[in-house]
């Protein structure tokens, strides 16, 4: 087994050498060595991809991501909704191996020893590397809501936040639920991945139960205040198409849950439904919250903007929802991908001996849907200000739909299909 | 006489910015718009998405300054455009024209 893993590295190895060849010398100090790479999501990905293709072969990079392919948040919730399926949202990792000559290895790391620069690796052995790019995503604190840690509780109270067998159970759930039911949303409180996420999976389980159980209701349990993205477009969709099926909650924290019961225990009330998706709070994904990096509020990383290099621990850059954000900057699939990009630039110039780029853009675009064919957006430009040390959003660009409508959901698919490839085709 | 133009040039570097810029941040702005309209520029067929490669640098620039200015009628893209200077934007262009 490791044998093989070896000789596939020899491969790729051989393969760089016929890239640079192909490239030839573009003059200068070339970027050399090996980054790692943990976690193989949208900005996984995308820095394992850039890395190779912009360095023309001359950085090794191995991508560890325990999952033996890739499936997609963003879409995940038209699956829940049963108007895609999971394989429509699960790509493969061949073409980053043969294709860009990543070498990828499905495993898990267990710890990072930053002062050494080497990873250990669950199925043995360890990982020595120049550079490390860390893009966990997010785990959950599940102490927040006592009831719900342990597994078997977690299967019953799917979150449904990471794509995979979750996604998998709640559309079970909700198909096997009679009609008259009630599937109930718990929504954290922010910032947590994906903000219009929950509103987007409550408009199409209504759209859903409209078609299919007429008589059942989605109820948004919502810890904040007031809705966190596309407020007017989703309390429009919310009054012109559900104004039957679905209720929304605002100040409605859960605070535990009994499981027998599907109950939902908030400060000052209960509530009781046939089908409960509670997303709990969650932090950087573990690798990077219990590495000894330094975290903003115990909880996501703190990062330089030019480099995404971690402000505390050298060598070590950490990208997508792990990180703390810039004002304004959302946990997205598309951010993750943006950040994904910095970094592939900032290391190999800085394996290069040279100093990153100095002035980084990054752009969010996030769809929505509110039915099975209309769609909303979010857009936002975010520039790097010296002044601040932050990317700034830009003030008076970016916004949201004038309207729903369908070929914003036609966009969306494009969306995937090309934000797909670009980080594994 | 040497000494002035010497001057004059160190003037202009100045005002042209605090910092020298990188030499790839053409290709690094253009990134920021491949997950919609693919990598370099080269959009997934039938996506629906605008591949932008190969275009002539001409074209996009105008394209992108209607987008910019409201004239060309938009869902996103009017928005987005915003965020970039008229210099990023000269970059971006010339980056997607060079592709093949």
């Amino acid at each position: 087994m490791m044998l093989m893993k070896r000789r596939d590295f020899l491969k790729v190895g051989a393969a760089a050498g016929a890239m640079a060849s192909l490239y030839g010398c573009a003059g200068g100090n070339k970027a050399g060595g090996h980054v790692v790479v943990v976690g193989g999501g949208y900005g996984g990905a995308t820095v394992a991809k850039y890395l190779r293709m912009w360095s023309e072969g001359s950085v090794q990079v191995t991508l560890i991501e325990r999952n033996p392919n890739f499936i997609s948040c963003p879409i995940s919730n038209l699956v829940i909704a049963g108007t895609k399926t999971m394989e429509d949202i699960t790509v493969s990792y061949d073409n980053l191996k043969s294709k860009w000559g990543v070498r990828v290895l499905q495993d898990d790391v267990l710890a990072i020893d930053a002062a050494k620069r080497s990873v250990k690796l669950a199925k043995g052995g360890e990982l020595s590397y120049d550079r490390i790019v860390l893009s966990p995503g997010i785990d959950f604190m599940f102490d927040q809501i006592p009831g719900l840690n342990n597994a078997a509780a977690q299967e019953k109270i799917p979150h449904a936040w990471k794509a995979g067998p979750q996604t998998v159970a709640l559309r079970q759930q909700l198909e096997a639920m009679k009609d008259g039911g009630v599937f109930a949303i718990a929504i954290p409180k922010a910032p947590y991945r994906c903000p219009p996420g929950p509103y987007e999976r409550a408009c199409v389980v209504a759209d859903y139960f409209k078609k299919n159980k007429p008589k059942s209701k989605v109820v948004i349990l919502d810890a904040n205040e007031d809705v966190q993205s596309k407020k007017g477009l989703f309390m429009k969709a919310w009054a012109d198409l559900y104004k039957d099926q679905l209720e929304y909650r605002p100040n409605s924290e859960v605070k535990d849950v009994e499981v027998a019961s599907n109950t939902a225990i908030l400060e000052f009330d209960k509530f009781k439904a046939d089908v409960l998706n509670v997303i709990p709070p969650h932090r950087a994904g573990n690798i990077a919250s219990q590495s000894g990096i330094k975290l903003v509020n115990n909880r996501w990383v703190d990062i330089d903007w030019l480099s995404m290099e971690s402000t505390s621990t050298p060598g070590v850059h950490v990208i997508g929802d792990a990180i703390f954000p810039a004002p304004t900057m959302p946990k997205s699939g598309h951010m993750a991908n943006q950040h994904g990009k910095l970094a592939a630039a900032a290391i190999i110039n800085l394996l290069a001996g040279q100093a990153p780029n100095p002035a980084p853009v990054v752009m969010n675009t996030c769809y929505s849907f509110v039915d099975a064919k209309n769609a909303i957006h979010v857009a936002s430009i975010h520039q790097y200000d010296a002044a601040s040390k932050l990317v700034q959003p830009v003030k008076g660009a970016g916004g949201v739909s004038a309207a729903r409508n369908e070929l914003e959901g036609k966009a969306a698919m494009g969306w995937a299909k090309n934000i797909w490839a670009d980080m594994l085709a | 006489m040497k000494r002035l133009t010497a001057i004059a040039a160190i003037g202009l570097l100045a005002s042209a910015g605090a910092y020298a810029a990188d030499p790839n941040l053409g290709r690094n702005l253009a990134a920021t718009c491949a997950n919609c309209h693919g990598t370099n520029g080269k959009a997934v067929p039938g996506s629906g998405m605008d591949s932008l490669a190969g275009e002539s640098k001409a074209k996009l620039l105008q394209k992108l300054a209607d987008f910019k200015s409201g004239d060309k009628p938009a869902s996103i893209m009017h928005q987005i455009t915003k965020g970039y200077t008229d210099e990023q934007l000269n970059l971006i262009a010339d980056y997607f024209a060079a592709q093949k």
